[in-house]
């Protein structure tokens, strides 16, 4: 029985290639687009959500307010507002804030034997590595002591290590002039992966002590990133600091403070809001593929049903049961929709594949996807193989005989 | 033996009401050759239907080999109709795209018959409808109408049923080949099978020995060729 079940179905799908390989055509375009769809779509989102990461961990930045001066605004960030002791009164009196870094920084032109380059230099201290996220690939990053004696010593970032000195060389050692004072490189960071105007591998690190006594001639710092002790605490550390710095400052009105602060929750839920859009349009994109390729099958299998009518009738008039009529039927349809099923999950991730490859995205395939893909495109192709079928094993014979 | 009872069959079709069968009655005897008569629209493929097992009586009775088959369910008139009845059709009705072999051994599907005996009865059964052996193996749309009709008597044979009913089985063919399908029944005749043909024309309502004229749902006559 079930042999010949097998059989029957086997022969009517091999019978008629034209007719299966059509339908699993569009089987297999519905969940390969789908996952493709999907698995480009998570892997922009996950490199997005990583680039974010990348610029520190529960991050809060404090920058200085707006320099004023005869009621001309030069912008915010521009006054010397910040000072050391603020850093000092940050990090001994809040309490949800694990790690404090001031930056001192500023644009010099930097020269290494031959090759020059003008860049960012950032004074700060041993703390940015945690605030910031900064990786060591060879030497090591600033410590206390250097700080403490401002040791001419400093740290390249990826991109600045190549312009000086070309290439993944190593220059631990090696001397390099910041604005004609000289220091030597004890250490170069891990490439982060950015680009543009603030490119966080096309730095150089040195002591903040070193940079406010032989580079900017004063004591004040251009901003302080502090990382609050987990993602829950950001609010209430952002809300002590602004606390402590007003009072620190003698402001009372909180809308005269000459400072801001940004954290990094900000950063987060804007770059949410875009990928939230991205994932959307990506899903509709998904959604629409589906959806026509749906179609495809179903077309496809209701033809197939209307030309097999005749045939039902036959099958029954030669007096087989009603049962082995519909079995067969649904046979065939889990047969065309798994197998479309398992070409186009492996096309979709071929696809995605590729796209990774040559157009250098990363790319994830998604296993609820797959699923959510291969449900809709198998539960089409088995509604629309199956129903129309038992429902013409349902006619008098004759009737389907007849059917045109 | 084949016994009809005052069969009724009235059609709904909306509020319409159509009655195709106003009490018919006849018996048939084991290895008569029957032809039944009659113009579209008298109710001979009314009867067919009913004596074929495709189709249930509105009331009356019929009787095949001492079933009643008028209250059966549809399971059970497949039943019937794979093991006591051989249908051929006018439109000969064989899966296209398929082998000579393999139409005629349709109606053993999902019975326990091994795929070897299967093949040899229907070696047997294409061999008996005088089909020529060479064609076993060609596919069912490369042969000509005659030779088709004889793949369809071949798949009505495998089972041994008690009747054959032929439903206009020349309608599709020219004379000469609907001479030749007719000897090929008389034939089968000779050899013990009951067998019923429904047609419309006369001259092929000849090749039987008994001849039901059927018109506007009555038996018009009866007659002995």
């Amino acid at each position: 029985m079930l042999l010949d079940l097998l059989k029957e179905t086997l022969w009517s799908l091999t019978g008629n290639k034209i007719r299966s390989s059509l339908t699993m055509l569009g089987i297999v375009i519905g969940i390969a687009s789908v996952i493709a769809m999907v698995a480009i779509g998570q892997g922009a989102q996950n490199s997005i959500a990583k680039s974010i990461e990348s610029i520190g961990s529960n991050l809060i930045i404090i920058m200085p307010g707006a320099a004023r001066g005869s009621g001309i605004s030069q912008g915010r960030g521009s006054a010397e507002t910040l000072t050391m002791e603020d850093v000092n009164a940050i990090s001994t009196q809040v309490s949800d804030i694990s790690a404090v870094a001031p930056e001192v920084s500023r644009r010099y032109q930097i020269t290494a034997g031959g090759n020059n380059t003008n860049t960012q230099v950032v004074g700060t201290l041993p703390a940015y590595t945690e605030v910031r996220n900064v990786q060591i690939d060879l030497g090591s990053f600033l410590n206390a002591q250097q700080v403490q004696t401002s040791s001419k010593v400093a740290v390249l970032g990826a991109t600045a290590r190549d312009d000086l000195f070309g290439a993944n060389a190593n220059p631990i050692g090696q001397a390099i002039r910041v604005n004609g004072v000289g220091f030597t490189v004890i250490g170069v960071t891990v490439l982060k992966g950015g680009a543009g105007f603030n490119n966080p591998d096309d730095y150089v690190y040195v002591p903040i002590s070193t940079d406010q006594h032989y580079l900017a001639g004063n004591n004040f710092v251009s901003d302080i990133s502090a990382a609050a002790t987990s993602p829950d605490t950001i609010a209430a550390a952002q809300q002590e600091v602004t606390d402590l710095l007003l009072t620190r400052h003698k402001i009372t009105d909180p809308t005269q403070a000459d400072f801001n602060i940004l954290n990094q929750a900000d950063i987060i839920s804007t770059a949410s809001s875009v990928t939230s859009t991205f994932t959307t349009l990506l899903a509709s994109i998904a959604g629409i593929s589906l959806l026509v390729g749906g179609i495809g099958i179903m077309n496809m299998m209701l033809t197939t049903v209307t030309e097999r009518t005749r045939e039902i009738g036959l099958r029954k008039a030669v007096g087989v049961r009603r049962i082995y009529i519909n079995m067969q039927f649904l046979a065939e349809a889990v047969v065309l929709t798994f197998l479309g099923g398992i070409i186009g999950i492996i096309l979709g991730w071929l696809m995605s594949m590729l796209a990774s490859h040559f157009l250098n995205m990363t790319t994830q395939v998604s296993v609820s996807a797959i699923l959510l893909a291969f449900g809709v495109s198998a539960g089409i192709g088995i509604i629309f193989g199956f129903y129309p079928a038992r429902r013409a094993a349902a006619l008098s014979p004759i009737e389907a005989l007849r059917y045109e | 033996m084949i016994e009809c009872k005052d069969l009724v069959k009235i059609y709904r079709n909306g509020d319409v009401e159509t009655q195709a069968l106003k009490g018919v009655s006849f018996e048939i005897e084991d290895g008569e050759f029957v032809a039944i008569i009659g113009p579209s629209g008298s109710g001979k493929s009314t009867l067919m239907h009913i004596i074929g097992a495709l189709d249930t009586p509105t009331s009356g009775s019929y009787i095949l080999g001492g079933q009643e088959m008028s209250s059966l369910d549809d399971n059970e008139l497949s039943d019937i109709r794979r093991t006591k009845i051989g249908f051929v059709f006018q439109s000969f009705n064989l899966l296209p795209r398929t082998t000579v072999l393999r139409n005629v051994m349709l109606p053993l599907l999902y019975s326990n018959t091994s795929e070897k005996e299967r093949e040899q009865r229907a070696l047997e059964s294409l061999k008996y409808a005088g089909m020529d052996e060479s064609k076993v193996y060609n596919l069912s749309n490369q042969l000509s109408g005659g030779q088709m009709q004889r793949v369809a008597i071949a798949r009505a044979l495998i089972n041994n049923p008690s009747i054959i009913l032929a439903d206009e089985p020349t309608g599709n063919l020219d004379t000469k080949t609907s001479h030749i399908v007719m000897k090929t029944f008389q034939e089968l005749n000779a050899k013990g099978h009951t067998i019923v043909l429904i047609t419309h024309e006369e001259e092929i309502a000849n090749f039987a020995s008994r001849v039901i004229s059927i018109r506007d749902g009555v038996v018009e006559s009866d007659r002995k060729t």
